[in-house]
């Protein structure tokens, strides 16, 4: 029996109240759920608050560069498919520094977990505007306020056909643990994009902020594959944000494409070295 | 001969070294900003936004981009386009921009970016040391390490002055230690703008992006071309050489400041043992070498400014007599063993008749607190040095062997 203790409890460099101590708990409590042992998971960020996760987990743990969340986790994926892989990275890391790297990881669409913070604020350097702060924000930076347009990560991920795309809410943690569940049960990439307050450099969406605009989805009475209604749904934001699984497709995910995954996880496979001696001598 | 450094007592003011170097590019006229918030910089962009919102930067854009690559990709772009632009980045954020680096000098924009010098991950530090801008220097842009913030400040302007002459047109980085420098308060002359706009004239390009007069940037060179491109931005740097010690006697003249051209000296002249470094880490040296003077040892302190270009001809000048160097390095060439200046050094001694031993410490790694001890002991084992000869030609200072 897997149980929280085993993920540990670790003393963190978040400041009191954010929103990140509700994700932590809510992946914690969803591998707990799904019986995955810490020696079974991989948890890899990139840099950023939130990218401090993994070393607040007992379990293996991956701590790359800024906005390379997705690609070292596609790797160690590839590498091992059995592990379960989660990445976990945020608005600023996945959105803007390593926006490309989101695209075309979605394209990809390997069996990853993606859990991105967003606090729609650089956090680790004091409070700027990240890619999904709101128009009109002032920040230190942005002294005038925000004017690009903010980026909206579900409409986009939708757009590119992700394989499964879901919002949760850092102050809903039980909600937000049974998403994560459905995404790492997901085979493919899965998107789950996580509202989470600043308590320090965030004075606009706080806690009170999306406690008054969030809500359930009634996720019955239509099908999760309706990217029309998906992509529709994933714009709704402002008075109402909307939480839940918005959009799922399962497809072949990158590792079926691979059939020298089929004999096993590769760093299992010994080398062919018969083979290619073999090979090598057809030619003498 | 350093002539006296005149610092206007009336005009000094406590201040932050992000500050200071903020309000040095805000007096420099700049047109277009472009940078990425990264530990220890953050400070110089946010103040720099502060400025442009006051309204004190007239005549001057500020883009938020989503990455350093983004930061200085735009740069080449408002600097083809004739704009005088300014960056300031770190660590991770330089390393990102490498390939843009290469690509700023190679179409010869004088583009000026502050860099607050920090270790690179793996694992993560966001700590001082110099690996990251000594990793760079490969790019065409000239390299200048500040001692102490009003060095720093001052070299803004003087980095304008060198990169955009038109025999240069090289991009200029002003090194400064991180947080040691960008994050310390300490009285300065703010750089100032009536004396910078009498320093500093406007930039006026030759070659750039006009519909009236179309020219192309960046196109592609065959084998027949290539060669000449790399050969005239070296001749650019080897010009560079007497434009960094002009522009420092320039400058001097104006503001009455001056901290060396592409090197200073510090009780050289009779020196058996002289030791070399860069940035802040000479404040330190200084210290250590007085106590020492007041023991009779002869020990000297040669403070490398310009990393690139290379000042061979200066600090073999000042090396010839000495009977033991002694060279610092904040960086280490993995599989050398060897930090960058004690590279160039002895390469720079190589094939002329100066017979001297050079000893190399790489130090400070990380942010490490390089303490007066151990200055302390390394110019002891220089003197051991100049006693028995070379035992250890180039080694890590301060290493814990409890953690290894």
């Amino acid at each position: 029996m897997v149980s929280i203790e085993d993920y540990g409890e670790f003393e963190t460099a978040w400041c009191p109240g954010c929103g990140n101590f509700g994700i932590l708990k809510a992946i914690k409590q969803a591998l707990v759920n799904l019986g995955r042992s810490p020696h079974e998971v991989l948890v890899a960020s990139g840099i950023g608050q939130s990218s401090k996760t993994p070393h607040y987990l007992n379990c293996n743990s991956f701590n790359g560069l800024h906005g390379r969340s997705l690609p070292p986790a596609t790797g160690a994926k590839i590498a091992n498919h059995e592990l379960t892989v989660i990445a976990v990275t945020g608005d600023g890391d996945c959105y803007g520094e390593g926006g490309n790297h989101f695209l075309h990881t979605v394209r990809r669409n390997p069996d990853i977990t993606m859990i991105v913070h967003d606090n729609q604020i650089y956090g680790l350097t004091k409070g700027q505007a990240s890619p999904t702060s709101e128009i009109g924000m002032k920040t230190k930076v942005q002294t005038h306020g925000v004017f690009n347009m903010p980026l909206n990560p579900l409409s986009l991920a939708i757009s590119l056909d992700c394989s499964f795309v879901a919002r949760g809410y850092a102050g809903k943690v039980s909600h937000l643990t049974s998403l994560i569940e459905k995404a790492i049960e997901h085979k493919g990439l899965s998107l789950v994009d996580v509202l989470q307050p600043c308590v320090s450099f965030n004075k606009l969406n706080t806690f009170k902020w999306y406690s008054e605009r969030v809500y359930e989805m009634d996720d019955t009475g239509y099908e999760l594959n309706d990217r029309v209604r998906a992509f529709e749904k994933s714009m709704e934001w402002g008075e109402k944000i909307p939480l839940g699984v918005f959009y799922v497709n399962e497809k072949p995910c990158f590792e079926d494409y691979l059939d020298v995954l089929k004999s096993g996880p590769l760093y299992r496979n010994p080398p062919a070295t018969e083979k290619v001696n073999d090979l090598i001598d057809s030619f003498i | 001969m350093t002539p006296e450094n005149k610092l206007d007592k009336s005009k000094m003011v406590v201040v932050e070294g992000s500050y200071a170097v903020a309000h040095a590019v805000k007096v420099c006229r700049p047109n277009v900003i472009s940078a990425y918030p990264i530990t220890p910089q953050t400070h110089i962009v946010e103040d720099l936004s502060q400025f442009m919102a006051d309204g004190e930067i007239p005549n001057c854009e500020y883009i938020n981009v989503e990455s350093e690559f983004s930061a200085l990709s735009a740069l080449v772009g408002s600097s083809a386009a004739g704009a005088r632009c300014y960056s300031a980045t770190t660590s991770q954020g330089l390393e990102l921009m490498h390939e843009v680096l290469f690509n700023v000098s190679g179409m010869r924009l004088p583009v000026v970016m502050t860099i607050a010098n920090r270790a690179v991950s793996a694992p993560i530090s966001i700590w001082n040391d110099h690996q990251d801008a000594i990793s760079q220097r490969d790019t065409g842009w000239i390299q200048i390490y500040a001692e102490n913030i009003q060095e720093i400040s001052d070299m803004t302007a003087q980095a304008y002055k060198i990169a955009e002459d038109k025999d240069i047109l090289m991009p200029a980085m002003t090194c400064m230690d991180g947080f040691i420098l960008s994050h310390v308060y300490e009285p300065v002359v703010l750089l100032e703008q009536d004396l910078t706009d009498e320093f500093l004239p406007a930039y006026e390009p030759e070659n750039i992006l006009d519909p009236k007069n179309p020219l192309s940037f960046g196109a592609f060179a065959d084998p027949n071309y290539y060669t000449e491109f790399r050969y005239l931005q070296e001749q650019a740097m080897q010009k560079a050489l007497k434009k960094i010690e002009d522009v420092a006697n320039e400058f001097y003249d104006v503001y009455g400041r001056y901290y060396g051209g592409l090197i200073d000296e510090y009780r050289t002249d009779d020196a058996d043992i002289i030791i070399m470094a860069m940035g802040s880490i000479v404040g330190t040296i200084k210290d250590v070498i007085d106590k020492l003077r007041d023991r009779n040892v002869k020990v000297g302190l040669l403070k490398v400014r310009s990393f690139r270009p290379f000042p061979v001809e200066a600090i073999t000048n000042v090396l010839k007599d000495a009977k033991v160097v002694v060279v610092l390095d904040k960086n280490i060439s993995l599989g050398l063993n060897e930090g960058a200046l004690f590279t160039e050094t002895k390469s720079s001694l190589y094939n002329t008749d100066i017979r001297v031993p050079v000893v190399g410490y790489m130090i400070g790694h990380g942010g490490r607190d390089i303490k007066i001890d151990t200055i302390e002991k390394i110019i002891d084992e220089a003197t051991e040095v100049m006693k028995t000869g070379i035992k250890i030609e180039s080694q890590f200072t301060d290493v814990k062997e409890e953690l290894i």
